[in-house]
């Protein structure tokens, strides 16, 4: 019912620990399943929804729209909630956001040191280093050394501002629209958009980069 | 708490290590663990707060030796139990042995999507004043309760600047411990580099943390 075929993953990790965990969560899904507080239809929409629906690619058609549609990135920038909102991506660990503009003079870096907290509605869910201690403990000591991490160089003259999210506001970089773009399609433009543009450990594609 | 979760400038973690083209999930047991943390809200009637000290609240060493799934579960298993849904030995028996405790509401299929769609703001209507307005100097306190706070170490006690006033929130180090939300004005506070870091920092950065008015001192 709950679609889960249970073989046992023969990954990297320890494999007597990964099993007994899988033993748990499939016992502890019966349980409560059996005693009616959940229903495991709804587990599979839940895991539906992140797997395939709820993703960057929603993330990057907000920022394509902004670097298209000059009054949209001003909504956006001054009440980032509303104007996505406008696409259509709303909702869980995403109902307070706000946009933040990368500008040749300044590179927006968003982290959580205490937990993951991520922005769900624009980029799903988060990846393993976002939520792992090598970027939670640097991302706001050392971002250039974490940027370096991931191939990045900003220009000389650049600063760092880094956004740690304490609260319950979800931060979305706004990258610069790469050079060489003129006069393309938001659909296109979207496809220069990298999860890590808008996280702020990376920079979008450019023109070239796309077959 | 001061746990293992309070990150921010601890050394000796590694390099950050992407994966490339990484999967939402690793695992089957990871869907699994996911979804059922977000269904078992409802029934549960734990709030986002109470889940994250209850996820921060283990050995430091188990929280880093741990995956964030494995965070997830290990938090999941143990709320349910303390709120008397389910116990140890039906999860060794892999079933229900004793009969459901009531519960106020639960996740149907048909309410998934408009759920999600709602997510749980926690911004509130307040009469009270903010204290702070945007270029005000501040001073982060230094507190250390050994319950749940949203005020990183590497903050405390330093000086900072108002950025923006972000409205009145739900205040998590009351709405963990099940004492209200007790919402309090929550603002962005900014901080430079080397005034977190000392004279070795680097000089062209900020950080920000959002911060709630109970952790600042005016420092005008």
């Amino acid at each position: 019912m709950s679609g889960h075929d249970h073989d046992h993953h023969h990954h990297d990790h320890d494999h007597s620990e990964l099993t007994e965990t899988e033993l748990r969560v499939r016992a502890l899904e019966t349980v409560l399943t059996e005693k009616g507080y959940v229903v495991p239809a709804a587990l599979d929409l839940l895991i539906e929804t992140y797997e395939k629906k709820v993703g960057p690619r929603n993330g990057a058609r907000v920022v394509a729209k902004a670097w298209t549609d000059p009054a949209y990135r001003t909504r956006l920038l001054k009440d980032g909630t509303p104007a996505i909102g406008e696409i259509g991506y709303a909702g869980r660990q995403g109902e307070h956001i706000v946009a933040v503009e990368n500008t040749p003079k300044r590179h927006n870096m968003v982290v959580c040191t205490l937990c993951s907290c991520y922005p769900w509605p624009v980029l799903g869910l988060p990846p393993v280093w976002y939520k792992s201690a090598p970027y939670r403990s640097r991302a706001v000591a050392d971002p250039r050394g974490v940027l370096a991490d991931f191939g990045v160089t900003l220009p000389k003259g650049t600063d760092i501002r880094v956004w740690d999210s304490t609260a319950e506001i979800r931060y979305l970089v706004l990258p610069m629209r790469p050079a060489g773009t003129d006069g393309w399609s938001e659909e296109k433009l979207a496809d220069l958009v990298t999860r890590d543009s808008m996280i702020g450990t990376g920079l979008p594609k450019r023109p070239g980069d796309l077959k | 708490m001061n746990g293992g979760q309070d990150l921010g400038g601890t050394d000796g973690h590694g390099p950050v290590m992407p994966e490339p083209n990484e999967p939402v999930f690793h695992a089957e047991w990871e869907k699994r663990a996911f979804a059922l943390t977000l269904a078992m809200g409802m029934p549960g009637g734990w709030n986002i707060d109470m889940g994250r000290f209850v996820r921060e609240n283990r050995p430091p060493g188990e929280y880093l030796a741990m995956s964030y799934y494995q965070i997830w579960f290990a938090a999941l298993e143990q709320m349910s139990k303390e709120r008397g849904l389910m116990a140890d030995d039906e999860i060794a028996a892999g079933h229900s042995l004793r009969p459901p405790k009531s519960v106020k509401r639960i996740l149907s299929p048909a309410d998934v999507a408009k759920t999600l769609h709602r997510g749980g703001p926690t911004e509130r209507d307040t009469n009270m004043p903010a204290a702070f307005r945007p270029g005000d100097a501040v001073r982060m306190k230094n507190i250390n309760p050994p319950t749940h706070t949203r005020l990183p170490r590497y903050v405390r006690g330093h000086a900072g600047v108002i950025e923006r006033v972000i409205g009145c929130h739900v205040f998590p180090d009351s709405n963990a411990t099940g004492a209200g939300e007790n919402p309090q004005w929550l603002y962005t506070v900014r901080f430079d580099g080397r005034e977190l870091w000392g004279a070795d920092g680097d000089p062209s950065v900020t950080v920000s943390v959002d911060a709630w008015e109970p952790y600042l001192l005016s420092a005008g």
